[in-house]
């Protein structure tokens, strides 16, 4: 389905605007949020305080005291009419290091006996496909991922637990994703990284951004142990790779 | 130097709070921040400070603070009783203090919920991603990502200039934010209005609404007549601006505040405008709120009203700062301010003699 270019204004209160080019998760959609965000950003608008980019929105937040809110309207609708999704057909793809199973994946099992697929090809069904971060939120740096191998898609647990350690990876339906802080959650657990994908004392606090690709990638448990005490010390530089897309 | 406070007594539900931590929420970082902003400004230019520094933000029952140091200090937003030493203490004014004096609170007197208590200096702990403020959810920023409790030792940091000439200063009650208790909450209808039918949308404008027991930094549940969604209460995630009206499955509104995740799957049938937040919240569990229809440019223009508050106490502080005093028996001034204009641009200068 072919979306509208030109993004409906949503009023969001008398600080907020917000850019709606859909209501779908589609990677052609939030392909143009993408694209708006790096364009508004790049004039640099004075009185905009922030961008928050969705799966088919971007809110626009801003001062009312020193941007008026129909000039900006107007740098919104400008900066669409030159959209070039096509500036971002090289996106950036994050190797997240994941070691299965064991003590870190604890539910690689039911993911297995949900599937029917043997532990090996649980693992090389999920590093096998880059999967696309539509967009952050939920809890600090938690990355919304998209296009998982269908194939492995297993429930939520019946129990969450209470405790589940930043740096878990798991599969929720369709969904698969990290845990970016300890928080309590339902997710079926099947490995770990050994990377902080989120720290709010790094600069960037984040290691993957809205628009980016994640490759997850299997390492042992002695690879886990040197990769986590490398990346402690700051010697561990993170794999990221271009990706070119066929607009 | 600094001051230091020995927390005798962390109080209910203390935190160090600023503006917010602004700029980061395309990492899913919520914003935080000082859930009644204009008092959290109005206490730090009481105690000598720049409006946004960081303070402590205490709700309904105060902490125990022990002073080593010297230095001022100024509470402002709802009243809850302080005390210095035992003795009743006035808000809105800029307070001595030094080491060995207790600074505590009685319990709230009248209506409101949250104070704001300004030091000279400001609360000195590390700036996490650009701000002071305190999630505690995450265990992010402010005072070691938690609420203060007995043991904790707090630093404040250097006191800005003329901060001694400003003891004694008030605010005057003109400049004081207003928080009525009975006032309706201004809302501007979207992002999702459209998932709502107009019958519907009176029914949130034209009911009253009673504050759950669910109401705290993240979000105020209110209870009261339903709301019904056209087909459904889920959408595709998207940003949730500070102040939307949730309104999941269930019916019920719910208003998101400082602490709000930044996205989320459920329809938002209008914001409340930004100035309205700090009445809200500084109500409490089983007060109640009715909506009013307004427009972002109302919005707009009690921003403005509130930044010319701001601006006028400071005004009034630097005057204050610079009045003559008595000095070995003739009036002389050991400080002073001017207005300087380089290049279409002002500035108030203000010295002192050290």
């Amino acid at each position: 389905m072919e979306e509208p270019r030109t993004p409906r204004l949503l009023d969001a209160g008398d600080s907020c605007l917000v850019a709606e080019f859909g209501a779908s998760v589609d990677r052609a959609l939030n392909a143009k949020v993408q694209a708006l965000k790096h364009a508004l950003a790049k004039c640099a608008v004075k009185g905009i305080v922030e961008l928050v980019p969705t799966y088919r929105s971007l809110a626009v937040y801003y001062d009312p005291l020193l941007l008026d809110r129909e000039e900006l309207k107007k740098r919104i609708e400008s900066a669409c009419e030159t959209l070039d999704e096509a500036s971002q057909a090289e996106s950036r793809v994050v190797t997240i290091p994941v070691c299965y199973g064991g003590t870190f994946g604890p539910d690689l099992e039911n993911v297995c006996a949900y599937t029917g697929l043997s532990k090996e090809e649980v693992i090389a069904r999920h590093t096998g496909r880059d999967t696309y971060c539509f967009m952050l939120g939920f809890t600090p740096g938690f990355a919304y991922l998209g296009g998982m191998d269908e194939s492995l898609a297993t429930p939520r647990l019946e129990n969450p637990r209470t405790l589940i350690p930043a740096g878990s990876v798991g599969i929720a339906g369709k969904q698969t994703g990290i845990y970016p802080i300890d928080s309590p959650g339902g997710w079926q657990l099947i490995g770990r990284t050994p990377l902080a994908v989120f720290d709010p004392l790094r600069t960037p606090p984040t290691l993957v951004e809205a628009g980016d690709w994640v490759r997850f990638e299997a390492i042992s448990e002695s690879e886990y142990e040197a990769i986590r005490a490398a990346a402690k010390a700051g010697q561990y530089t993170v794999k990221i790779a271009l990706r070119k897309e066929a607009a | 130097m600094g001051l230091f406070l020995n927390v005798k007594k962390g109080g209910m539900s203390t935190t160090v709070q600023d503006f917010g931590r602004w700029g980061h929420q395309a990492m899913g970082m919520p914003v935080a921040g000082a859930m009644d902003p204009e008092a959290l400004a109005v206490a730090n230019l009481l105690a000598g400070n720049s409006p946004g520094e960081a303070a402590l933000e205490i709700t309904l029952l105060g902490p125990t603070l022990e002073v080593e140091g010297e230095g001022t200090v100024a509470a402002s937003g709802a009243d809850l009783g302080l005390t210095i030493n035992g003795t009743p203490a006035p808000l809105w004014t800029c307070l001595s203090v030094k080491t060995g004096d207790v600074i505590s609170f009685t319990g709230p007197k009248g209506r409101g919920c949250r104070a704001y208590l300004a030091f000279s200096g400001g609360i000195d702990v590390p700036v996490v991603m650009g701000s002071r403020s305190t999630y505690t959810r995450a265990g992010i920023g402010g005072f070691e990502g938690r609420a203060l409790k007995a043991g904790d030792r707090v630093s404040c940091g250097e006191p800005l200039p003329l901060w001694k000439r400003t003891i004694g200063f008030s605010c005057p009650e003109s400049l004081r934010p207003v928080r009525d208790p009975e006032a309706p909450i201004r809302a501007v209808l979207g992002p999702q209005d459209d998932a709502f039918t107009p019958e519907a949308l009176e029914t949130l404008f034209g009911s009253t609404y009673t504050i759950t027991s669910q109401a705290d930094r993240m979000g105020y549940r209110l209870e009261g007549p339903k709301i019904p969604h056209r087909t459904g209460a889920d959408i595709v995630s998207d940003a949730i601006p500070l102040g939307a009206i949730q309104v999941p499955g269930h019916g019920q509104p719910i208003v998101m505040l400082a602490d709000r995740q930044t996205t989320g799957g459920y329809t938002k049938p209008a914001v409340v405008l930004t100035a309205d937040l700090a009445v809200l919240a500084q109500r409490i569990p089983g007060e109640t709120v009715r909506f009013a229809r307004s427009t972002p440019g109302e919005g707009a223009k009690l921003l403005a009203e509130r930044a010319k508050r701001l601006a006028a106490l400071g005004q009034l502080r630097s005057e204050y700062r610079t009045r003559p005093q008595a000095v070995g028996g003739e009036v002389k001034a050991t400080s002073g301010a001017f207005t300087l204009r380089i290049g279409g641009k002002t500035a108030l200068i203000e010295w002192q003699e050290l």
